[in-house]
């Protein structure tokens, strides 16, 4: 695949699923299960994400810089620190680390 | 009759207070555009794509994921990026059935709406006290972020473009912090805690065992076994996590 139909065909099924949600009828929405299946999926995709970004290269678990800056980040976001102003501190605290090792 | 004069003065009618509160939502939500922009760039998409994602699917979480598993694993990885993209995308499917009675009207109008639809402008509109409010605080969120998360992924993009090697700014730690940003909200209760644990002890444990991409949608099948058993569910609680608007 190139990156052009990624981009495109990951576009064409979100629009999908968002426009799905005024075809079905209401009563689904109502039923706990697909409800609470549904938010979990978020959480753990995005934790699931967080884990590769912060711990794996291409296939191998690897700790490096990106660790520290993740705690930082947690740390800020428990402070409620705005979220850009998190980025960039973690981008700098692995950039730094770097520098110094 | 003087109180009551004043009283009509200085409380903003439920119209007023669902655009204060769509702009305020939509000031903060769209700053973190730039870093969308900045990081796809990073992860190997050109500017235009960076913008089109950003025009086309206008969905924060799904737009992250995409480049998450692109930026590991390339144009090979294109299907898992984007069945992670999709899977994350499933929750505004929710939000919609949740605002079509808020929307009415016609397929164009709906159509439109469905466009805007994401947590962002579900979270607003079914914070509003009156249907007419409800209404109103989910277009104009819709819109105003839907322009601003567009300018400020441009931006972004422009500013990654220029930085290059990303790996010397720590870019790529940054994207760990970002999905950390988006997942934060969600963890008020001990379900989704455990869900997340979970999911990224799934994910860890499987990255060196199978191709890029497929641990992070391994790790999904938690979500599923938990919600499906309800395991570590409260029955004081009807939704499991806080910020959900579904």
């Amino acid at each position: 695949m190139t990156l052009w139909q990624i981009v495109l065909v990951s576009s064409i099924v979100i629009l999908a699923l968002k426009l799905a949600g005024y075809l079905v009828p209401p009563a689904f929405a109502e039923r706990p299960k697909p409800a609470r299946i549904s938010s979990l999926l978020t959480v753990a995709l995005l934790s699931a994400l967080i884990a590769v970004q912060t711990v794996v290269s291409g296939t191998a678990i690897v700790l490096d810089a990106r660790v520290p800056a993740l705690i930082l980040a947690a740390g800020l976001f428990a402070l409620r620190v705005p979220f850009v102003i998190v980025i960039v501190a973690s981008a700098a605290t692995a950039a730094l680390i770097r520098l110094w090792t | 009759m003087r109180e009551r004069k004043n009283t009509a003065r200085d409380v903003p009618s439920p119209r007023t207070a669902a655009v204060r509160a769509s702009l305020s939502v939509a000031f903060a939500v769209s700053a973190y555009g730039v870093s969308f922009g900045a990081l796809s760039v990073a992860a190997g998409l050109d500017i235009w794509q960076t913008c089109v994602l950003s025009l086309l699917m206008f969905s924060g979480g799904s737009q992250f994921a995409l480049i998450g598993v692109i930026a590991s694993g390339g144009t090979s990885a294109g299907a898992a990026a984007i069945t992670s993209a999709a899977l994350l995308g499933v929750r505004n499917t929710l939000y919609g059935i949740r605002m079509a009675p808020v929307i009415g009207g016609s397929p164009l109008r709906r159509a439109l709406a469905a466009h805007i639809t994401i947590d962002e402008s579900t979270a607003v509109a079914t914070a509003q006290p009156t249907r007419d409010a409800q209404r109103t605080g989910f277009w104009w969120t819709g819109i105003a972020i839907y322009i601003g998360w567009n300018l400020t992924t441009l931006v972004g993009a422009f500013v990654g473009d220029l930085l290059g090697d990303v790996r010397q700014y720590g870019l790529d730690a940054a994207a760990g912090a970002a999905f950390l940003g988006l997942l934060w909200p969600r963890l008020r209760a001990l379900q989704p805690v455990v869900v997340a644990i979970g999911a990224a002890i799934v994910a860890t444990v499987l990255s060196p065992a199978l191709p890029v991409g497929l641990p992070v949608l391994a790790a999904a099948l938690v979500a599923v076994v938990v919600g499906f058993t309800n395991w570590f569910g409260t029955g004081r609680r009807s939704r499991p996590t806080g910020e959900d608007a579904s």
